[in-house]
Parts: C-alpha cells; sequence; structure tokens
C-alpha cells in the first residue's frame, strides 16, 4: 500500500461513514474490496497476471464460500446479487482497457473484454460442478485446502514458480527464457490463504458460522488488511460487519491516530532505517563487526516499523470503515524472553500457527500409541509450528533456519522457564534484583530474534552463516 | 491493548469539540510553521548540523550519487551539508599541510574508491612539505564540468576552512563560458553564485534563467521538503558509508572511453573559424587566482586520452577537436605567463588508452597513482614557496 491507496482508501472509508446508511456500507466495504484488490496488484512483467490474480483471488474466495457454507445454508437473493456484483466489477474493471492509463485502475491494460467473459465463464462452470461433487463437502473441503497449500508452495518455492512463470510466458507468447520466480507476485494471496483454511478448517469442526458471498468475500479480501494483515477470524470479523457503527467521534479520532502513527512507522521511521538495513551488498562490503552490528539493528527496527506501521494503518482504516481488527503487535521488542515476543509480534499469524498446527499436532501426538515425552512433544511442537511460520515466509533454507532458530528458541526458554520457575518467583521479593533480570530478558530476547533476522534478511544462506560468524567475531 | 490505552481509554473523551479543537489548531500550526519556515530559512542551519566528522567519519568526498541505493550517497545542494559532511569540516591538525584540491569528475574520483583517487593516493604517498609537515590532501572535487562550480566551492572553502595549498585540476570541458552555469549546483545556489559574479566581474548573466530562484511558496516548509528530505538522507547514508566504505555505485561492467571517434571538428558547436578567446571562462580561472589571494595555489591541466583510433587525426578524444584543445592550451599557458600562476600542464601526460575508464579524463587507480606521484612532488616543490 503506498500513500496515494492509503489516503484514497481513508477518504473512502469516511465518505461512506457519513453518507451511507449501514446496511448500504457494508455493501459499500465489499465493493471497495473486490476493486481494491486490482488497485492494490502490482504490474507483473507477465502479460494479463496483474489482471488475472486478482480475479484468481475472487475465484478461489467463491469456491472456498461454496464449500464452507453451512450445511443446511442455501443460496439467498443476497448471494446471488453478490456474485453477480462481482462479475459485473470485474467486467467493469476489464472495461479499463479503453481508458487512458491514467484513469485505469489496473496497473496494466486489462486483457481484452471477450478474454475475460472466457475466464469468467469457465471460473462460473467450475465453481458450480466442484461445488456439487457428490458425498458431501468433507473431501472437495480437503481438497480445497490441498489445492490451497499446493498453490502457495508453488508460489513461494523459487524453482517452481519459475517452472510456473516459464509456461505462463509460454501461454502469453513471451520469452520463456527470462521466466523468473518474482514475476508471480499475486498480492495477498498469503493472507487470503489463510484465511481460507481458516474457514475450511472451522467448516469441518462446525466453528464457522453461517456466512453470505458478501460476508465471505469482505472478511477474505477485506481491503485495509489485504496486503499485510491481520489475520482475523471470519467469526469476529462478521459480528462486527453485521453491526456496523454510525459515525462516531471517538472512532473517528481513534482510526485517524492510528492511521496517522502507521504511516510515521512505516514511511518516516521504517523507510529512513531501510537506508541503513543489513542487506546482501551492505553485508559483503562491511568492513567491521561494530558495523554489521548497526546495520542489522537497523534491519530489525526497520521490519518491526514497517509491519506494525502497516498493521496500525489497517486497524485505523478499519475502524473508519467500522470494523475493528484484531491487534497484530504489542511492543515485541520490549518482551523479556522469546515466549512473550511471539505472543506480541505477527500475533493473529502466531495465534494462527497456534490454533491450526500446534494445538492439532500436539493432539495427534498424545493420541500415537507410544506418547513422547512431554520435552519431546514440545520440541516437536514448536520446531514443526515455526518452521511452517518460516514458510509462509518462502520456500527458502533461509527461511527455514529462521523458524529453526525461533523454535529452538521457544523450546529452550520452556525447559528453562519450567526449571526455573521457583527461582523466578523468589525475585519477586528482591525488586531490584527482579528488574535487573527483567532488564537482561529483554536484552537477550531482542538479540536473540535480531540475529534470528540474519536468516531472513539475506536470501543466500551461505551469506547468511558468514554474517552470523562476523557479528559473533568470527 | 495495553500500548494503545492512551487512545481507547483517554482522559477525556474524544467528542466532536475536541475534533475541531485539534483541526484547528493543527490548521494554525501548519500555517505558522510554514510561515516561520519561508522568514527565518533555517536550511543552512540545519545543513551544518550532521553526524559526521562527530558519530559518523567524514566522507573522503563531496555527496554526489544518482542511484544512493547502490551508491550509499546522493546529490543535494545545500553547500553547508555538503561541506559538514566532508572530513574537511573537521580541524587541521597541527602537523597538517592542508592541501584542498578542486576539479571535476577526474579528481572527484569517478569509479574509484576513495583511498585510489588522487587526494587518496597522494595521502597514501605519506609526502612531507617543506616545513616539515605532514601533506594532507583533501578531494573538493565535484562530478560537472563547469570552472564556476569549482569557484563555488572554492570560494565556500577557503570561508570555512584553512588551506596551505590549492591544487586547481581542470580540463578544456570545464571552460566552455555558454556552459558554466549548467552545473546544477550552480543552478540551486544563486545567491552566492551571483555574489561572485558580481564580486569578480565575471561574464555570466546574473539574471540569467538557468538559475533556480524560489517562490514565497518554494521557501516554505513544504517547498523545502525535498531539500529538508535531502539532509536527513545524507545523515542516513552515512551510516552504510561508515560500515562499509562504499560512496558510489561501481557497476560490474561499463561503456570504456572512446578510442574511435566521430568526425566532428565541432566543439560545443563551434568551428575553428568561429572560435573567440572569450568562448573559454579564463575569467573565472582569474577569479579563482584571486580569491586564493595569500594562499598558494597550483592549476593543473588534466591528462586526458590522446587516441590513436579512428579520427584521431582530427581529434584527440571524444571530447576535443584537436584545434579546439590546441587552441585552449595555447590561451592557457599566455594566462600562465600573464599572472605568473603555477601550471602542471598534464594534457599529454598520461596519452594511453589502457589508463581510462569511461572517459577520456577518468584514470585508472594505476596512472591515478601516477599521476599523483606528478602532482605530489609539485605540491611538496610548492610548499617551499
Amino acid at each position: 500500500m503506498t500513500l496515494t491507496h492509503i489516503l484514497a482508501f481513508a477518504a473512502a472509508a469516511l465518505l461512506a461513514l457519513v453518507a451511507l446508511p449501514a446496511r448500504m456500507r457494508a455493501w459499500a466495504l465489499f465493493v471497495t474490496s473486490v476493486v481494491a484488490i486490482y488497485w492494490l496488484q502490482p504490474a507483473v512483467t507477465i502479460r494479463r497476471m496483474d489482471f488475472l490474480f486478482p480475479t484468481m483471488t475472487l475465484g478461489l474466495v467463491m469456491l472456498a464460500w461454496l464449500l464452507t457454507r453451512a450445511p443446511d445454508q442455501r443460496l439467498t437473493r443476497e448471494d446471488a446479487g453478490a456474485a453477480a456484483l462481482i462479475v459485473a466489477l470485474v467486467l467493469l474493471l476489464a472495461f479499463g482497457r479503453a481508458l487512458a492509463p491514467a484513469y485505469r485502475i489496473t496497473p496494466s491494460v486489462p486483457p481484452p473484454l471477450s478474454m475475460v467473459v472466457t475466464w469468467l465463464a469457465a471460473g462460473g462452470i467450475a465453481l458450480i460442478v466442484l461445488s456439487r461433487v457428490p458425498g458431501g463437502r468433507a473431501r472437495p473441503l480437503l481438497a480445497l485446502a490441498l489445492g490451497i497449500v499446493a498453490l502457495f508452495a508453488v508460489l513461494k518455492t523459487e524453482a517452481l514458480a519459475t517452472e510456473v512463470s516459464r509456461l505462463l510466458r509460454g501461454w502469453t507468447g513471451q520469452s520463456p527464457d527470462l521466466a523468473r520466480a518474482d514475476e508471480l507476485q499475486w498480492l495477498g494471496f498469503s493472507y487470503v490463504a489463510f484465511r481460507l483454511l481458516h474457514t475450511a478448517r472451522d467448516r469441518q469442526t462446525g466453528l464457522l458460522p453461517a456466512l453470505s458471498l458478501r460476508e465471505y468475500t469482505t472478511y477474505a479480501i477485506f481491503f485495509p488488511a489485504f496486503t499485510a494483515g491481520p489475520i482475523d477470524r471470519a467469526e469476529r470479523f462478521v459480528g462486527e460487519l453485521r453491526a456496523l457503527p454510525g459515525p462516531d467521534a471517538a472512532r473517528f479520532v481513534q482510526g485517524g491516530m492510528r492511521i496517522a502513527v502507521g504511516i510515521g512507522k512505516k514511511f518516516v521511521i521504517a523507510d529512513s532505517l531501510a537506508i541503513l538495513a543489513l542487506d546482501t551488498a551492505k553485508a559483503q562490503a562491511a568492513t567491521s563487526t561494530l558495523g554489521l552490528w548497526a546495520l542489522l539493528y537497523a534491519y530489525a527496527f526497520q521490519i518491526y516499523f514497517d509491519f506494525s506501521g502497516y498493521s496500525d494503518i489497517a486497524i485505523g482504516l478499519g475502524q473508519w470503515c467500522g470494523v475493528k481488527l484484531p491487534e497484530n503487535f504489542s511492543q515485541p521488542y520490549l518482551k523479556r524472553n522469546i515466549t512473550l515476543f511471539w505472543q506480541s509480534w505477527h500475533i493473529t499469524l502466531s495465534q494462527w500457527v497456534r490454533f491450526y498446527v500446534f494445538s492439532p499436532l500436539s493432539r495427534f501426538l498424545l493420541t500415537r500409541p507410544r506418547k513422547p515425552s512431554p520435552t519431546v512433544l514440545v520440541l516437536v511442537g514448536q520446531l514443526v509450528t515455526m518452521l511452517i511460520i518460516g514458510l509462509w515466509h518462502g520456500v527458502t533454507w533461509g527461511f527455514v533456519a529462521w523458524g529453526l532458530w525461533h523454535g529452538a528458541g521457544l523450546f529452550v526458554h520452556k525447559v528453562y522457564s519450567d526449571r526455573t520457575r521457583a527461582h523466578y518467583l523468589r525475585l519477586r521479593a528482591h525488586p531490584r534484583l527482579g528488574r535487573a533480570v527483567e532488564v537482561a530478558g529483554v536484552l537477550i530476547t531482542f538479540h536473540f530474534v535480531a540475529l534470528g533476522w540474519v536468516w531472513f534478511a539475506l536470501p543466500d544462506i551461505g551469506a547468511s552463516w558468514d554474517v552470523f560468524v562476523r557479528l559473533l567475531g568470527g | 491493548m495495553q500500548t494503545w490505552r492512551w487512545l481507547y481509554k483517554p482522559g477525556k473523551p474524544f467528542d466532536r469539540r475536541f475534533i475541531i479543537r485539534v483541526l484547528v489548531k493543527t490548521a494554525l500550526l501548519f500555517v505558522a510553521l510554514n510561515a516561520a519556515f519561508a522568514l527565518l530559512d533555517p536550511l543552512p542551519a540545519l545543513g551544518r548540523l550532521s553526524l559526521y566528522n562527530r558519530v559518523l567519519p567524514g566522507r573522503a568526498r563531496l555527496p554526489y550519487g544518482e542511484n544512493p541505493a547502490a551508491s550509499y550517497n546522493l546529490s543535494l545542494f545545500s553547500l553547508e551539508a555538503m561541506f559538514a559532511a566532508h572530513e574537511v569540516a573537521r580541524a587541521p591538525a597541527r602537523d597538517e599541510f592542508r592541501v584542498l584540491l578542486i576539479g571535476d569528475s577526474a579528481a572527484w574520483g569517478i569509479l574509484l574508491r576513495p583511498e585510489e583517487t588522487l587526494a587518496g593516493q597522494i595521502n597514501a604517498a605519506g609526502l612531507v612539505a617543506a616545513d616539515g609537515r605532514r601533506v594532507r590532501a583533501y578531494n573538493l572535487g565535484y562530478p560537472t564540468m563547469s570552472l564556476t562550480k569549482d569557484l563555488l566551492l572554492l570560494d565556500y572553502a577557503l570561508a570555512r576552512t584553512r588551506a596551505d595549498l590549492i591544487v586547481w585540476l581542470f580540463t578544456l570541458e570545464s571552460f566552455d563560458a555558454q556552459a558554466q552555469l549548467d552545473s546544477p549546483l550552480v543552478q540551486h545556489n544563486p545567491a552566492p553564485t551571483r555574489a561572485l559574479i558580481a564580486r569578480y566581474g565575471l561574464a555570466q548573466d546574473s539574471a540569467d534563467p538557468r538559475f533556480v530562484d524560489l517562490s514565497a511558496w518554494d521557501e516554505t516548509l513544504i517547498g523545502r521538503r525535498r531539500a529538508l528530505a535531502d539532509l536527513l538522507r545524507l545523515q542516513l547514508y552515512g551510516v552504510p558509508w561508515a560500515v562499509t566504505g562504499i560512496d558510489q555505485e561501481y557497476p560490474a561492467d561499463y561503456t570504456p572511453r572512446a578510442v574511435d571517434l566521430p568526425a566532428d571538428v565541432t566543439w560545443h558547436g563551434l568551428r575553428e573559424d568561429l572560435f573567440a578567446p572569450a568562448d573559454l571562462a579564463f575569467d573565472v580561472l582569474r577569479a579563482g587566482a584571486e580569491r586564493a589571494g595569500d594562499v598558494p595555489l597550483l592549476l593543473v591541466n588534466e591528462p586526458m586520452l590522446i587516441s590513436t583510433g579512428m579520427n584521431s587525426d582530427i581529434r584527440y578524444n571524444f571530447f576535443y577537436p584537436r584545434w579546439a584543445y590546441d587552441a585552449y592550451r595555447r590561451l592557457l599557458l599566455e594566462e600562465r605567463d600573464a599572472h605568473g600562476w603555477a601550471l602542471l600542464d598534464l594534457g599529454a601526460a598520461i596519452p594511453d588508452a589502457d589508463c581510462y575508464t569511461d572517459s577520456a579524463v577518468h584514470l585508472t587507480p594505476a596512472c591515478s597513482a601516477d599521476l599523483a606521484g606528478t602532482v605530489g612532488a609539485a605540491i611538496v616543490e610548492a610548499s617551499g614557496g
């Protein structure tokens, strides 16, 4: 999201808040979200893909909605209206082909209308066929979940993404030799995928409430949270959506303040720190250990201010839209241990993974005939959980190392805290000593996290190792 | 959430009146700040505030860079900030023989690391002046070809730092009288440049439209936001510069200097029969010599590639047809004799094409070292008065 996007979204949210009644506002959020995913999508060098990616997002969302409907949920006129509106909006955006670039919302010339109509017709038929597969929803839901994970793996794995890019280039008549993995910039997919997986799993367990297509789509692609989260839960989000409040001075101030703080964090602090932050070129050219630490600190704070700034903007815009999004950060670098850090860093992702990976995995291990010891259970659970968070960022050895680094850190802290609990309780009688231990804990935790960023920041694991060694004086 | 408690559990309710009060105060503050900024013009003072030479090491050459993300350097127009970021802003050591080295991109050192530039190589040579002081050269070159730009930098430097010797490197290209105000640094510093024009009676027009004069709106905080951002970015880029020692982009490959030359005998559109001495800005060189005053001045006609390729019978290199350079050199020697200047005429001293990188005046590190040997010897000689 650029400043232009943010200001336009803020203006649209305010206008809707002031000018529209609550029910119309819910529809306005739906329409704005559909249009926004096309506007936010960056230009892609493979022809037509920057139109196709958002269209595929909508197709996936509609398919997921069809499959995650409540067992007794029938199609309503509102659902038909929402589907028709989506189709109409996509066609309207395709008409942008006839407009000058300045008046077009898509990043490049949309495909010919006939092609878009063909896509929509094929997509519509596919949706109807898939939603009517006999034998209940369990299998299609599983297939949907596996399909999303597979798509995720393709997009996040360089070799696979390059191969897909090559195929797509062949399809569009472009040179396959120029294929690159980073061409498949499907904006928002990571977040949409997690939301869809959450609804698929919650439908299986019966936790998901009945949602209309409009509600489900708005939840999955809600424009303030589309690019960088937070990853809300559907039942909570829809609760907010169904009770959109009217204009309210307090919410206006709170939302405005969050947007302003977010803009300051992202565009002033994070973008300034980006100048100094660790990257491959600086790491290779750095001539001193102290300098390397300075670059690493800059990276640690840049990534925090960048990400938490976007979260603030999303939460502020959400408030102006009448939807209170969940918090995603809570002073993570001031936490005294790595467990508390992960309870305050990208909170919604951590909770998602804990809910859908750690807990089911632990339950699965506990139901094995040969139950693992509690220590092994924690070790496996933490490593797998953090590995998945790492792989969510990309399938590279660097993200694997980063995930394992944190998984190991969480495990060691768990073992350590179990063994030292009594000692820490005794510290309560010595407030000064307790405070000193807490400060030391904050410093140790911060540096553990900062060292972990080395694996995250550099794309090459060998370069990361080299920097890691040099940071430690090697 | 605890972090946002102040916002979600405020001491006083955020009601409509509160919002109106905030908006009115914000508007008033905005207008007042902009008006105050326009009236006070704090940019020069802010430019002098620098982390360089305090927290960060001073830069070895003046800030210049078109791709900051790769060069950890950027071009800006604040002379105050440029000099405050330079190591020349440090007070001279007691045993230092301070040599200010001004000139164009060849002096600044395109494609050379700081230690490979002429100033860097002179410093590495460990020269000792006639009075026993250590020779310390400061690279005040700047990559645009204009003697007026050199004069502007020299004037600024002499007003703020001690100099024991000035070495002024130039080539014919810096003498084009019509192009003196083409340097963006000159254009964005209209007041000091106009002062120089008036003080030394230079041939340039003070009302030249190439000067960038700011309107009242341009002087406000909003109008000057780019200049303010540049000041901040210059400080920020100081960290990667300090950590890596990199201050320009070093491309893996570049277009090498041309050896085969076009069959063109004009120089900046001038033919030999239309050329007049007034086409060269010797008035600026004389002004520089006057500005130097008691500080010894060593002029250096820069070495250049003398091509042996196609059309080298009519041109020395990409820049110069032979007649133009010969006329310039004749005039230069006449001026030297007339004013008694110390001049190192090194135009033909390094003719070998292998000594040049991407231009007919940009030297390789090895040939830069050769030049440093020659200039260094001249510095030591000049230090003896």
